[in-house]
């Protein structure tokens, strides 16, 4: 058991280190918040950078362009990006984290050589088409039907919750293509382009005032058989694949970003004199040993292959949202009546009274807290379903 | 970064929880209930098996392992709730040259004013008070009238003395030797309250399996179900916070104080929840003296206690103030 680098880490971590510093520096202004073609600008050359330096996709496998990093090499480039104040994945998540991954596992070759360098490089932004109004939680309740009319299907149905809709290129979009089997066995996996005639994007306003989700609309849109990814009503377990490859390091990225918000808390704290109180300062401590402790676990989750009943990732879910919103509350506690309103300016990078909004999310999106315990104590413990 | 059991530290874990369950099957634990004792045969079994001295050097008669295998160790024994001065034993093991290799010795945090908390007083052989110095007292010599009569212990198997004064001892050491004592203290009961919160998700587990009510085992219940994963999630921090911490000993790493602390706080919250947890699931029954609940729920009360609190943990971290994940693993090189 070890958690300091070994001596391939170390230099891992100091060739990147040293790269950081330049590509940084070089950053041109962060657009605003709700700029989305400016953000897609500044993601997407931010990504290319990171594939010139061959740090694009760190953790896909090298065969299909990717870095090939360990687990301890992943959890070391998010470190260190953080420590520099790079950008984070912004507008390639979905591409990055989700649809290439599914790709590299379940694409055929013709589909992988289409999109994975394009994702990669920064040329292509995924969206992803899961959540429907009437399926959340029961995501394979979904409904929106596909029919085959000769080489295609035909799309006509809602989605909801499509993250960077309004920049996205390609949707990763789950049908319904047998009604009449089971729920899980009868939805498929589709590679949509949304510049489909039929697709419409409305953006949703989120608690936030922020529009990175919106409804989609689709009108008898047409997308090829081809695009087809696994089997026909075989998408549940296409989509589980994806879910399977961001068991380990989901949330790191956020437990990074919710180190910097205590940091600012202490100093919030330190400057405006409330770091006398030692009921802020034990709260404060409180919520260090809960980054600690949650850091000890993500290296846990990364080190170990995920057996069949593998719950470590909804275990660190549960744990991250609770010490999240206990560091939000604290966040507020010590901003006083500056909590009540939002940062006046984006330049800070990080206003913990947004984050403190955007907080719902992580008890939300993803697998509800409620069913994060229903799969702990089913999968994990052996309770009946 | 491989942050996970080497395969002879599985064997380790394995051997240790084969010896508690031989040793301290529940049946025995239970005969230790207000008898205020510890099993000096078992204690003997330990001790001839290294087990309080994994962590120490080959040369001071040691197993010359880590603080990990140590930890490891300690939570199986905490697992099974095994009475005694576990942890002051190992914390304080080969600092006395006197004491016999199978002594039972406990430790006197005295560095704030009296009276001092002793755990298993009557049992032990020494007594090292740490305040300012380390100081070494035979525990025959303790002045019983400086000793506060109190009831029953609240953990049937822990006896807890209120001790206003100790007799004079011999100094073994300064302020450097204190810190390491209170640490490895802070860190084997940690390891303790987290094998405790581990075992209180089990038997609650194993219970909501078992009892039905309306028709149903009670484990079909949603509020049962969050019940246990808050208890699985508790469980699973605190053995990773205690595992932590024990690496970032063994790697001289200067992070290890506040780990120890993340740790205690950690595990000692994962312990006192599932302890109350556990007793819930059981209903009724739970608030049995003859089933095992409460006794989870007893000692992480005691635990918690035992080397600072929660709160002077969380204290100590901001005190100490540093948050640095992105150093994690990167401090001092490689090796």
């Amino acid at each position: 058991m070890r958690l300091r680098d070994t001596a391939e880490d170390a230099d891992f971590r100091a060739r990147l280190r040293q790269w950081l510093v330049v590509a940084v520096r070089e950053l041109p202004p962060v657009p605003a918040r709700d700029d989305w073609s400016g953000r897609r600008t500044f993601d997407t050359s931010w990504q290319r950078r990171l594939f010139d330096a061959g740090y694009a996709g760190v953790s896909w496998p090298a065969e299909f362009g990717g870095g090939g990093a360990t687990p301890s090499q992943q959890m070391i480039f998010l470190q260190e990006t953080h420590r520099a104040h790079a950008p984070d994945i912004g507008v390639c998540f979905i591409g990055l984290a989700h649809a290439g991954p599914t790709l590299i596992a379940r694409g055929t070759d013709q589909q992988k050589a289409a999109h994975l360098p394009k994702i990669l490089r920064g040329e292509e932004i995924w969206c992803q088409g899961f959540s429907e109004p009437g399926a959340g939680s029961d995501l394979a309740s979904l409904r929106t039907p596909a029919r085959i009319e000769g080489d295609h299907y035909v799309v006509t149905g809602q989605k909801i919750w499509t993250s960077y809709a309004p920049v996205a290129d390609y949707c990763e979009l789950l049908v319904r293509t047998d009604p009449d089997a089971p729920a899980h066995k009868g939805i498929t996996w589709l590679i949509m382009a949304m510049d489909s005639p039929g697709v419409t994007v409305r953006p949703l306003r989120t608690a936030l005032g922020s529009t990175e989700y919106a409804e989609l609309f689709l009108e008898e849109v047409r997308i090829p058989i081809a695009n087809r990814v696994g089997d026909e009503n075989a998408g549940w377990s296409v989509a589980m694949v994806t879910l399977e490859f961001e068991r380990g390091t989901a949330l790191l990225g956020e437990l990074l970003t919710t180190a910097e918000i205590l940091e600012i808390v202490v100093r919030t704290a330190q400057e405006c004199g409330r770091w006398d109180d030692p009921i802020v300062r034990t709260r404060a401590g409180r919520s260090r040993a809960d980054l600690g402790a949650l850091w000890a676990l993500a290296s846990r989750n990364v080190s170990r292959t995920p057996g069949p009943r593998d719950v470590g990732g909804n275990v660190f879910k549960l744990a991250y949202t609770e010490a999240r919103f206990r560091l939000d509350d604290l966040a507020a506690e010590v901003l006083g009546p500056r909590g009540l309103a939002f940062e006046a300016t984006r330049a800070v990078s990080y206003d913990p009274v947004e984050e403190r909004v955007r907080s719902f999310m992580f008890s939300i999106a993803g697998g509800t807290t409620q069913v994060q315990r229903n799969i702990v104590a089913e999968r994990g413990l052996g309770m009946p379903r | 970064m491989t942050f996970d059991l080497t395969d002879d530290q599985d064997t380790l874990r394995r051997t240790a929880r084969e010896l508690c369950g031989r040793l301290y099957p529940m049946s025995a634990v239970r005969t230790f209930e207000d008898r205020g004792t510890v099993d000096r045969s078992g204690w003997t079994e330990f001790a001839s098996a290294g087990m309080f001295v994994l962590h120490r050097d080959e040369d001071q008669g040691g197993l010359g392992l880590g603080r990990v295998e140590l930890a490891l160790v300690f939570e199986e024994l905490g697992r099974a709730l095994v009475p005694g001065p576990l942890a002051s034993t190992a914390a304080a093991a080969g600092v006395i040259e006197q004491a016999k290799p199978d002594a039972v010795i406990g430790i006197a945090d005295n560095r704030g004013a009296a009276p001092f908390t002793v755990e298993h007083l009557s049992s032990l052989d020494w007594i090292v008070a740490v305040g300012r110095d380390v100081v070494v007292v035979d525990a025959a010599a303790i002045d019983r009238s400086a000793v506060r009569a109190g009831g029953a212990p609240l953990d049937p198997l822990t006896p807890i003395a209120l001790v206003d004064r100790l007799p004079a001892g011999e100094r073994i050491g300064g302020s450097e030797l204190a810190a390491q004592l209170l640490r490895d203290g802070a860190l084997l009961v940690a390891a303790q309250a987290a094998g405790a919160a581990a075992a209180a998700t089990d038997l609650s587990a194993a219970y909501a399996l078992q009892r039905e009510q309306f028709g149903v085992r009670i484990g079909t219940f949603q509020a049962v179900k969050h019940l246990l994963a808050d208890m699985r999630v508790h469980a699973e921090l605190a053995q990773v916070a205690v595992e932590a911490a024990a690496v970032l000993i063994d790697e001289g790493s200067a992070e290890a104080d506040a780990a120890v602390s993340t740790a205690k706080v950690v595990a000692g919250e994962a312990a006192t929840a599932n302890g109350r947890s556990c007793v819930q699931i059981h209903g009724g029954m739970g608030f049995a003296w003859e089933v095992d609940a409460h006794l989870f729920q007893k000692r992480a009360w005691v635990l918690e206690h035992l080397f600072g609190t929660t709160t002077d943990h969380s204290r100590a971290l901001a005190d100490g103030w540093r948050v640095n994940l992105e150093e994690q693993g990167a401090e001092h090189g490689h090796s």
